[in-house]
């Protein structure tokens, strides 16, 4: 008996905590979007996002068999990636674009570069951007809830603001924004559904607040300030409410791989993220600047945790 | 919750698993034998000073050294000597060990009196040849720690009731068996190191122990109890001293440096009983426990009872035991064997079952910064572990590796069960041979000036001996080393006080 006794190093206790576990968390908390989407774009959003999903975890699966990788998709973070990205298409999007999206983010952005952990920027946003860049048309054809699916208009809020319509009285009000009854992506309209999400993810530890309330705080405060036609008149709820603000605060930043480990790291990449979407909504010429604030902040992260060293506890101010 | 209960940063909450709390501790029968190391403390071994074929009694010394930092030992039981030999530890150094067969009587020994202690100094001696330690699991010598350099003065005295480790109660046992022996020896303590205020600090899950010992120090002066939140490692010496006073013990320094002394609940209540009856540490208390034992209980055992016997007196093995465990399950050392003695300063005794002890295969960090989050020293051990990995010791030494307490929480809460505290242990031993190498580089130096003075040859020699050493022990990665931390002096035993 004695030979089978195991003489491990310390602790010799662990949290039961795996990264499937908490992969699947976020997919629980992705769940009332879903529910959403279906509810304002019908059976087209399920089928998005089973598409987009389905394609992600085959990449994943064909690249790791042919790479000789162990144990591919069994952690879950394939169907994250997918459902980030069907929340990112327009419900018109054409289901061949959604399948070569979830391609480019698996294959693409995530294994190429080392698979799981090793990414530097959120391949459900790389995808995005690719698609964007390669089929602009079809990437910025929206559907008005409720308007049956030939109904086409190409108008978000956040686009009509940026044609200046404020003014004609065509824009949404403020509860059909925290709903989510407007047009959009398919993920990212009801606001309601997402925090109930996010409420799950923070209860259950799986992300901190630093950065959501960061990039939401900045963009508040900096869209309240410019935003208007004088300083500190501009209308910051509906900026809160409207794009892919709240989606990719809570879902999209928080993004494990591409966030900084530390709480300091963590609030200069909420602020930036922040800083750059208000920059882009502004005074840029995209009506949406979430998605790509998020990547150009991904590309500080290596940076941010390079040089925010915490002081330890007790320790020296610096040190290095 | 009136007010927030006091805490530090960081920790984890793992289950308690305290099922032993409510029971009384039980004496455990006479070994067959006993084999007593001769060390159990931190510092310099013991020699023994008995021989094969000696009969010896009962809290007789059988083992000592002139080392500043020492400890002596000890005979638990009257007996016979049938052996002195070397023996592993588990933790990888061979001592002596000297074996000893009770002849049953239990004689005390001659030398066995209440002492008489009439000044500091004298109490500070007899606490040394008691061969008391730090009971909380550290076994820093306490006499000792007693005697702080000179210069610092003692101003808060701690009483480490805190036992977040999951599993033990027998610091809790001991606060509900023996409260007033722990007033007792926290007021010798006081005397001793001159502090004006001693706190007894208990995490709020022992509520019965906060209100017992609260009841019984209602009135007297300079003693309070401060219920603590249950968070691991509330216990630990840096955590403790500031969730009680706010003071940070600064990297590399000792308690004293801050003014605090901290002793555990069982070394107050031994320094009380020992000055009544003058009994050497020869038993100690300690929590059996875990999925594999049949009868989970706390037990009063000799110093030296085989591992074996122990859980034999617990009725043995109801499953098969993957992991045998000397102290708490959080920092811990696993045994390989059940021919290990007991210690002085064990606390518990755990043989977890596989489920228990189960290990997931490490995975590939995704960075979600838990271990950040958790470390109660602020450290990144993520970054710590891949640098360890990459052999970039040069590299880790900015990560403050030297602070870290080895807590485990790291480890604990990592979802990818990656070997975070193993690395920042592997990272320290490196970090020390760069010192050790840098050390003898600038003494080959000096030899080489030396040279060109044509100074003695036997001084050259040594250095370039020192500078061969080093090298044979050079680390991988240690061509690129820039400046590794300097100092190593937040040597483990400190960090290991209290659990």
């Amino acid at each position: 008996m004695e030979n089978n006794l195991l003489a491990g190093s310390s602790p010799h206790l662990k949290s039961g905590v795996n990264t499937s576990n908490l992969m699947l968390d976020v997919v629980i908390a992705l769940m009332p979007a879903a529910a959403a989407s279906v509810y304002f774009f019908g059976f087209r959003a399920a089928l998005l996002i089973i598409v987009t999903v389905l394609s992600c975890v085959l990449s994943e699966y064909v690249y790791c068999r042919l790479a000789r990788r162990p144990d591919p998709i069994s952690d879950y973070s394939a169907v994250v990636t997918g459902m980030l990205l069907a929340y990112n298409l327009s419900p018109a999007v054409p289901l061949w674009i959604a399948v070569i999206g979830g391609a480019f983010a698996i294959i693409i952005v995530k294994q190429l570069f080392g698979g799981l952990g090793h990414n530097f920027i959120n391949p459900a946003l790389a995808a995005r951007a690719f698609l964007m860049a390669s089929w602009p048309v079809q990437m910025t054809t929206w559907i008005i809830p409720g308007q049956s699916a030939d109904a086409i208009s190409s108008a978000t809020p956040l686009a009509l603001i940026k044609a200046g319509s404020e003014a004609t009285g065509t824009l949404p009000g403020y509860w059909d924004l925290f709903i989510g009854n407007i047009g959009g992506t398919i993920g990212e309209t009801s606001a309601l559904a997402l925090l109930l999400g996010a409420a799950y993810l923070v209860i259950k530890r799986v992300i901190s607040l630093e950065i959501p309330l960061t990039f939401i705080g900045t963009v508040a405060l900096m869209t309240w300030i410019f935003g208007g036609k004088h300083p500190f008149t501009g209308d910051f709820v509906y900026n809160i409410l409207s794009g892919g603000l709240i989606l990719g605060a809570f879902f999209m930043a928080t993004d494990y791989t591409t966030s900084p480990v530390t709480s300091k790291g963590r609030l200069i990449l909420g602020f930036g993220c922040g800083f750059i979407t208000s920059v882009i909504r502004l005074f840029g010429g995209y009506p949406e600047g979430v998605s790509y604030a998020i990547l150009l902040m991904n590309l500080t992260v290596p940076l941010i945790d390079r040089y925010i060293i915490p002081r330890s506890f007790g320790g020296a101010v610096k040190n290095a | 919750m009136v007010k927030a209960l006091k805490a530090f940063r960081g920790g984890i909450r793992p289950g308690h698993h305290k099922s032993t709390s409510g029971m009384e501790t039980v004496e455990m029968s006479l070994p067959s034998k006993v084999i007593i190391p001769m060390l159990q403390h931190v510092g310099t071994p013991c020699i023994p000073i008995v021989k094969k074929g000696d009969r010896v009694l009962v809290g007789q010394k059988i083992g000592d050294s002139d080392k500043p930092i020492s400890s002596p030992v000890h005979s638990s039981v009257s007996g016979t000597v049938t052996d002195v030999r070397p023996l592993l530890l588990s933790t990888g150094t061979e001592v002596m060990a000297v074996e000893i067969k009770p002849d049953g009587l239990q004689e005390a020994h001659g030398s066995v009196r209440p002492p008489e202690c009439r000044d500091r100094e004298s109490l500070v001696k007899c606490i040394r040849d008691a061969g008391l330690v730090g009971l909380g699991g550290a076994g820093f010598p306490t006499a000792v720690k007693l005697t702080p350099p000179p210069g610092k003065n003692i101003d808060i005295l701690l009483i480490n009731g805190a036992e977040c480790e999951p599993y033990i109660t027998s610091d809790f046992r001991e606060m509900m068996e023996n409260p007033g022996e722990i007033i007792e020896g926290t007021k010798r303590i006081l005397e001793i190191s001159g502090a004006k205020k001693a706190f007894i600090c208990i995490e709020s899950n022992k509520p019965e122990a906060i209100l017992k010992l609260n009841e019984l120090l209602r009135g007297s002066n300079g003693i309070s109890v401060v219920p603590l939140r249950t968070r691991y490692p509330q216990g630990g010496e840096k955590q403790l001293i500031y969730a009680v006073t706010g003071r940070q013990v600064p990297s590399g320094k000792l308690p004293s440096d801050v003014g605090v002394l901290v002793q555990n609940v069982g070394t107050a209540s031994f320094i009380a009983e020992f000055l009544k009856t003058g009994m050497p540490l020869v038993k100690k208390k300690i929590t059996v426990d875990g999925g594999a034992v049949t009868k989970p209980m706390n037990l009063e055992v000799l110093v030296g009872t085989p591992l074996r016997e122990v859980f034999d007196f617990c009725g043995g093995f109801k499953k098969e035991p993957c992991k045998i465990i000397m102290g708490g399950p959080m920092m811990g050392v696993a045994q390989f064997s059940l021919d290990t003695p007991v210690l002085k300063q064990n606390n518990a005794l755990l043989a977890l079952t596989e489920e228990e002890a189960a290990e997931a295969p490490e995975s590939v960090c995704i960075h979600c910064g838990k271990c950040v989050a958790a470390c109660p020293m602020s450290l990144l051990p993520l970054y710590i572990n891949s640098f360890v990995n990459l052999g970039r010791f040069d590299e880790v030494g900015k990560y403050h590796v030297n602070d870290c307490i080895e807590c485990g929480c790291c480890s604990y809460v990592c979802p990818a069960s990656r070997h975070l505290v193993q690395s920042v242990r592997y990272a320290k031993a490196e970090l020390r041979k760069l010192e050790a190498h840098k050390k003898a580089e600038a003494q080959k130096q000096e030899a080489q000036k030396l040279e060109g003075a044509g100074q003695n040859d036997a001084q050259k020699a040594g250095a370039i001996r020192a500078v061969d050493q080093a090298e044979a022990q050079k680390p991988e990665g240690a061509g690129q080393a820039e400046k590794p931390r300097q100092h190593d002096t937040n040597r483990q035993e400190d960090n290991r006080n209290g659990k």
